[in-house]
């Protein structure tokens, strides 16, 4: 598959710098030398697992009011320390968790142009579409490409290890997906340029 | 009465509490919503017979006197009601009571004389309600002092003056809840002699931290035990000062119950309860009760299996949707049902899955003899 050739490439060179990652967090990197993804969603599984654990929490600022507490980052207590899991430089996850909420942060592998602007497009495709993805959050992180938010009335209406599994799923499908519409954008460009060319003949 | 759990399947959404009376004939639940329903056993099951809707946000506690034969109940919406069912009409009437709070109340627990409860609340504070005979009215004092966080959950002392409350600051505190006037004066124990009310008798963190979802005393009172976010089980005990903590081989419990002096139920967000005991001055992790029930894999080749273990980091080949236990979300209550608080016979668990079940701790005697082969 030559996206994960490219992501195994780009993985020789990392830097030390995680943009985009909160001051504090707590740093894994894993499978630096794998050839698989294995490692990394195994990391982001059980990562996952143990951040779920959510419960009804109301706010303890507003009055009557119930929210996420990771979004409205009010009350430091009930907060947990962010964790990232980076493959390479490119890829991470950023799980940040909270007593009532949880929030995933993707960063998609971009090895080129055409895939930045593949990733931006479909990404921009998906969050338009948010409601229809229950879990989704309308606006990625900055530094991520793509957020999910989870909160306890998910985990309450929605079993806890499926919604894992639609995170790993994702993260699993989204390098598939990208790589599928680079090659297909290669070969439709071979096309127009053949018939282009064609004319001069 | 067998020694299968059984299973009362009330809701698909979350049961936020629940609350037997004294007979174990009528059962206080509330489905994540304003009301409160109040269910009696008929035949095998439970037919609903009230429905209390008196407030108007999300109930997070249920509390049945079974003595005085009256019900607690206390929501995000700030407020607690008494409820006392009047025996002409056959309705339950509420009372207000003021609490004084501006934040969620999140927790209630009658004292075990039945004169008093204490509320916990979003507000950082514990009121401790009783009654005042001029007014008329349920009156509260607060207990203030050292919290700096929601406070998630309480315990009484059997001597109805002590009161262990767990909080979202990572502690556990034991507090003095005594009402002139109302209390007599209690005998001196471990956690203090003279206890004026607000004393801080103790203040416990597991070491590593985590809110402390679940506080209970043992039978005699002597000791403390509490869960954290941190997936462990703390037991206190002043007397020997001594303070262990257990860390748990599962995700963090949400309530625990002592079956008696050497035996803890805890569970929470591993769906199945978990048993602790005192083994000659030390506690450890015993085993789960709830044996997972692995059912047969088919369908499935072995390049599937390492297929899929290679992309997805799956371990198993199983695709189900069910989980292999009893509960199948988080158990967010545990309260005991038959047997005196010295030797717990029965006990009953709820969660989010909507389902009731009724242990027996029979079973646990077996489940150990089985090991032991």
């Amino acid at each position: 598959m030559p996206g994960r050739l490219d992501a195994n490439r780009s993985a020789v060179g990392l830097s030390d710098e995680e943009d985009g990652a909160p001051s504090g967090a707590l740093m894994v990197r894993v499978g630096v030398q794998s050839n698989t993804l294995r490692p990394y969603l195994n990391a982001v599984r059980q990562t996952l697992t143990a951040a779920m654990c959510l419960e009804n929490f109301s706010s303890q600022v507003a009055e009557r009011h119930n929210k996420p507490e990771v979004e409205a980052g009010a009350s430091r207590e009930v907060l947990l320390n962010p964790v990232v899991i980076s493959r390479n430089d490119k890829e991470r996850v950023l799980i940040e968790s909270s007593v009532n909420s949880l929030r995933v942060s993707i960063a998609i592998k971009q090895a080129d142009e055409i895939e930045r602007i593949l990733a931006h497009k479909f990404t921009r495709f998906l969050t338009q579409r948010a409601e229809n993805f229950v879990i989704l959050r309308r606006k990625p992180i900055e530094g991520y490409d793509i957020s999910f938010l989870i909160t306890n009335a998910h985990t309450e209406q929605m079993y806890k290890h499926k919604l894992v599994d639609f995170i790993i799923q994702f993260m699993e499908e989204v390098d598939k997906e990208i790589s599928e519409m680079k090659l297909s954008l290669n070969a439709r460009a071979r096309i127009v340029s053949e018939s282009y060319l064609s004319q001069f003949n | 009465m067998s020694d299968l759990p059984n299973v009362n399947e009330f809701n698909l959404g979350p049961i936020s509490c629940h609350a037997f009376n004294q007979d174990r004939t009528a059962l206080a639940l509330s489905f994540n919503s304003n009301v409160v329903n109040i269910f009696r056993k008929s035949g095998s099951g439970w037919s609903l017979a009230w429905t209390l809707a008196e407030h108007d946000k999300h109930v997070t506690s249920i509390d049945w006197a079974p003595k005085s034969n009256r019900i607690v109940t206390c929501s995000q919406d700030r407020n607690a009601y008494v409820w006392t069912l009047d025996s002409a009409s056959q309705q339950w009437r509420p009372s207000l009571v003021l609490l004084r709070i501006n934040r969620a109340a999140t927790f209630v627990r009658w004292s075990p004389e039945e004169d008093k409860f204490a509320v916990a609340s979003g507000s950082r504070c514990i009121s401790v309600c009783y009654f005042e005979e001029d007014n008329d009215w349920w009156a509260s004092k607060h207990i203030k002092k050292p919290i700096r966080s929601t406070v998630l959950s309480l315990d009484w002392h059997p001597n109805n003056v002590l009161l262990a409350a767990g909080c979202a600051d990572m502690k556990a505190r034991v507090f003095s809840a005594f009402i002139k006037g109302n209390d007599k004066k209690p005998a001196p124990s471990p956690w203090g002699e003279k206890l004026p009310f607000n004393t801080v008798c103790g203040e416990f963190s597991s070491g590593t931290g985590g809110w402390v979802h679940s506080v209970a005393f043992s039978p005699s009172g002597d000791a403390l035990a509490f869960t954290g976010h941190d997936s462990t089980l703390t037991i206190v005990t002043p007397a020997a000062g001594s303070v262990q903590t257990i860390r748990a081989p599962s995700l963090p419990y949400l309530s625990a119950l002592w079956l008696n002096e050497n035996q803890i139920i805890a569970a929470g967000h591993d769906c199945a309860p978990h048993l602790f005991e005192n083994k000659g001055q030390q506690w450890a992790f015993s085993a789960s009760l709830d044996s997972a029930v692995k059912k047969a894999d088919v369908g499935f080749t072995a390049r599937d299996t390492f297929r899929r273990m290679d992309s997805r980091a799956q371990s198993t080949t199983s695709n189900d949707t069910e989980v292999h236990t009893h509960h199948q979300n988080t158990i967010n209550s545990i309260r005991a049902f038959t047997g005196d608080r010295n030797h717990v016979d029965q006990y009953s668990t709820s969660g989010i899955d909507g389902k009731l079940i009724i242990w027996s701790t029979n079973n646990i005697a077996k489940g150990m003899s089985n090991l032991h082969l």
